[in-house]
């Protein structure tokens, strides 16, 4: 491929751009708000790109996603609690209690396809969340205070608001470039081949169970990752963490960037996290000449606005931000 | 033994408000192909309008009456509005389109009825409770709701076996070309069926709405239930949905009431407690899984003609 | 014919009361292109999906290359060396041409847990690809999107990857099926090039094609074999011409 220039390069390069420097924008105005709402964005968009792994390229619509943010967030906020501090513990935990029950979830969901794989990741999910519900000694519904960050000796300082800003967007970049790699290797074809007609990936002679069941596992695991960056990122877990709207809005992520697109997921968080600080601002700002004083309060009803836009994309924008970008090269 | 025979019953009410979500809900997936998750602002609604109505006229019957009239118009028209330009896209579609919805819906209610929630009272002579079997008083109420979902699934039934929409029904689920042949109006057919599955919701909700505190979001927890119900019944049958759901209330409710007893008796009393609520929760996915396993299709697979 | 490369023998299958195979015995030589011609509903699709292992038999024995693949799963059959087209196009439409062609290739080389390298450079499974193409007459639109050939070009891209995987047989369902004339003719070429080389199992209407192509033909009907020949001999037999072409000659059927 060539080097073409058009708007969706030019404009994942600017967004690129502004995310590296960020934290500079932050030392030099000292205000901090918004690169700790751009690292929770960041987390959000490793999430996504995982999700992407799976919704985008094989198909698969998991409404559960959400569950491996829970059990990472889960693992470290547990180990955290009974002493043991240290990320190089941790975090492996971490990924490794996300790809086991990945692969159980998978290993069931996957037996089924269309709707039933949409209602069954959703109730899975739904499960864990009552059971982080049920553990009393791990906060309950309350959750559970981290008290201190995950260690990582003279490595890293993540309670170091730039640095962990800074591994952040190392991870998630990161993530994007071991998504690349996959979902064009041999197994990536595999997986886009069984999205497209698995009736005929197994007549040319792919089992293509198994195929699946990996790439979820690949992004349960990744998932997992986020969720140990959120807990350390909030200093604090609970169930709702893995709410089935935290799924939801996972979704809503990948739709909204474009699926099956490298850097749509990035987009589509930064554009739904993003709106959702702006829409209230924005309709208080609206409202404020006809309603005045009482504009704040119509501010509080931003999602009036926001459930609806998810339709219009639904109906009118199936190829996400990305799609949009992608086809403002022609216009 | 009482106590367990009032859980018991606890668990069939709880199991009859699951069949009527499900089985809206599995109507709409077996007829139109669409993935409703806001079905659970259905039954939200159905509580709010509930409450509003019974308070306006100083008469829970009337209440009701006029809550399920109100569920059903809004249902039609969220049909009319939004639903119809979903049919025939992908499910993912029905889920982000349906999830914006959600979120639509609990916002207007904010918007209409405030954050706090509202509670409905009954008349006087629903609150006592009546000697079911000698030595066991169960509140009449919930016999009530038992015996309504028990008169309403009857009425499904012989809608969708013996009454010529329910002809409709079953034909524009296994052929809808054929159905359009025959001059039927099948955008109004589709209205409608979206219409009894969203009165259906209603009616759960409005029979809830004096025993729950009525708020933001009560639809949404019980509308993943109703999702195992129906992986654990099979999609499109009215039938599996009924036994699954009270099969589901059933565990759900002795298992929450009786498991952490049971553990106690093999784990230390500190340990059952710790872990008694979070495993009795798992019940009823456990159950879900191991339908999974072996039987993929649910227990009762809608026949596909 | 001892060493046939597939053997089928016996082969039973009843959906209810309906009997849509019945006992079939079908040999198929190798080198040889074997059709297998009878009305709607002889059990041709039934005698196909069994074949590939979509459908299990009642009873009866499938023979590939002198191991018994009766119960082996589709992808193992394929995996053996048994290729087939589908009568319904069934390809990956939002992948291109050449991707198609390429995972076909990939199917037979070894497991795909390799999440590494580009699997569109590795030349491997790209050159095969392209060769594959080539034969099929689709070099020119390696490139293209599935979706965007027609349906002549879709029924090109079967045949093509079905020979990706260098099959040792090709079993063909019904490649002519909804052809133009032209694209007919361009169909019978290319299958007459690819029978030099490949043993094909052809289940086909298009009676022309079959006694142009054919070395064999078997006749179906009600399930049952009622005769298996020479073109020559089909063409003659009078229980064919009773129970399958009637008063008509064979030369003017077009089913």
């Amino acid at each position: 491929m060539t080097a073409q220039i058009n708007v969706r390069s030019v404009f994942i390069a600017a967004l690129l751009t502004v995310l590296a420097l960020l934290p500079v924008y932050a030392a030099l105005t000292g205000n901090y708000f918004l690169m700790t709402l751009f690292t929770r964005i960041l987390i959000l968009a490793i999430a996504a790109t995982s999700l992407n792994l799976i919704l985008g390229y094989g198909g698969m619509v998991s409404f559960g996603h959400a569950v491996y943010l829970g059990i990472g967030g889960y693992a470290v906020g547990i180990l955290a609690k009974e002493g043991i501090t240290s990320g190089f513990v941790q975090w492996p935990v971490a990924l490794v209690v996300s790809a086991l029950a990945a692969l159980v979830l998978g290993a069931l969901s996957l037996r089924t396809r269309g709707v039933y794989f949409i209602m069954i990741t959703l109730a899975f999910a739904q499960m864990f969340y009552y059971i982080a519900i049920g553990l009393d000694r791990y906060g309950g519904d309350d959750g559970l205070t981290i008290y201190k960050r995950s260690q990582f000796g003279d490595l890293i300082n993540i309670s170091n608001k730039t640095q962990f800003y800074y591994l952040c967007f190392a991870l998630l970049l990161g993530t994007i470039y071991l998504v690349w790699r996959i979902v064009n290797s041999r197994f990536g074809m595999v997986i886009q081949g069984a999205r497209s007609n698995d009736r005929r990936m197994h007549a040319i002679g792919f089992p293509t169970f198994r195929y699946k069941l990996i790439c979820f596992v690949i992004a349960g695991t990744l998932c997992g990752l986020a969720g140990a960056l959120l807990a350390n990122h909030t200093d604090f877990i609970s169930p709702a963490l893995m709410h089935w709207t935290r799924s939801g809005d996972l979704i809503v992520m990948v739709v909204l960037g474009g699926m099956a697109s490298l850097f749509g997921p990035m987009i589509g968080a930064v554009a739904l996290l993003v709106l959702e600080e702006t829409l209230p601002i924005l309709i208080g700002a609206v409202a404020a000449p006809f309603v005045g004083e009482n504009a704040t309060q119509a501010a509080e009803y931003w999602q009036i606005v926001l459930g609806p836009l998810f339709l219009m994309v639904v109906l009118f924008a199936r190829g996400g931000i990305n799609g949009l970008l992608a086809g403002a090269r022609r216009g | 033994m009482l106590y367990f025979i009032e859980q018991c019953l606890n668990g069939v009410q709880l199991g009859m408000l699951l069949f009527l979500l499900a089985a809206g809900l599995t109507l709409i997936f077996g007829i139109m192909d669409l993935v409703n998750l806001a079905h659970g602002s259905l039954y939200m609604l159905g509580a709010y309008f509930a409450a509003t109505f019974a308070g306006l006229t100083d008469s829970f019957v009337l209440g009701a009456i006029l809550a399920l009239i109100a569920t059903l118009v809004v249902g039609m028209a969220v049909e009319v509005i939004a639903m119809r330009r979903l049919y025939g896209r992908d499910h993912l579609d029905h889920v982000l389109g349906t999830f914006g919805l959600i979120l639509f819906f609990n916002e207007m209610v904010r918007l209409i009825w405030g954050p706090a929630g509202m509670t409905l009272s009954l008349p006087m002579e629903m609150l006592q409770a009546v000697e079911v079997i000698p030595g066991v008083f169960y509140p009449l109420y919930r016999l009530v709701i038992i015996g309504a979902t028990l008169l309403v699934a009857l009425f499904l039934y012989i809608l969708v076996m013996r009454t010529r929409i329910g002809m409709l029904i079953r034909a524009g689920a296994s052929n809808r070309e054929m159905v359009g042949a025959l001059g039927i109006n099948i955008k109004l057919l589709y209205t409608l069926v979206f219409g009894l599955g969203a009165a259906l919701a209603g009616f759960a909700g409005l029979m809830q709405a004096p025993i729950l505190t009525v708020q933001i979001g009560m639809g949404e927890n019980i509308l993943i239930l109703a999702f195992v119900v129906i992986i654990i019944g099979g999609i499109g049958s009215i039938r599996g949905a009924f036994v699954a759901a009270v099969l589901v209330g059933l565990i759900d409710t002795i298992g929450r009431a009786f498991l952490p007893d049971l553990l106690r008796l093999f784990f230390s009393t500190n340990a059952a407690s710790n872990a008694g609520p979070a495993i009795s929760s798992m019940l009823i996915y456990l159950l879900m899984a191991l339908v999974l396993v072996f039987r993929p299709e649910g227990l009762f697979p809608a026949a596909r003609k | 014919m001892a060493d046939a490369l597939l053997r089928i023998e016996g082969l039973t299958k009843r959906f209810g009361g309906v009997v849509a195979s019945d006992g079939i015995m079908l040999d198929v030589a190798p080198g040889e292109l074997h059709a297998v011609i009878g009305p709607n509903g002889a059990g041709k699709t039934t005698l196909i999906s069994q074949l590939t292992g979509q459908l299990p038999p009642d009873a009866g024995k499938i023979q590939f290359a002198g191991l018994d693949i009766t119960t082996l799963p589709t992808h193992r059959r394929s995996a053996l060396g048994l290729a087939r087209s589908f009568q319904i196009t069934s390809l990956f439409l939002d992948l291109s041409v050449l991707d198609n062609v390429a995972l076909a290739v990939q199917a037979h080389a070894g497991h795909s847990f390799r999440f590494w390298r580009d699997a569109r450079s590795e030349t491997q499974l790209r050159e095969p690809a392209r060769a594959a193409l080539k034969r099929a007459g689709l070099e020119m639109r390696a490139d293209l999107a599935a979706a965007s050939l027609s349906h002549g070009e879709h029924r090109q891209l079967e045949i093509a990857m079905a020979l990706a995987g260098k099959p040792r047989m090709l079993l063909l369902d019904e490649p002519m099926a909804g052809l133009g004339p032209e694209e007919s003719a361009r169909m019978v070429e290319l299958l007459r090039a690819l029978k030099r080389e490949h043993t094909i199992l052809l289940v086909e209407h298009d009676m022309e094609a079959v006694f142009a192509l054919a070395d064999r033909i078997t006749v179906l009907v009600y399930g049952r074999v009622i005769a298996s020949g020479a073109p020559e001999t089909i063409r003659k037999d009078a229980e064919v011409r009773r129970a399958y072409l009637g008063e008509q000659d064979a030369e003017a059927v077009h089913v």
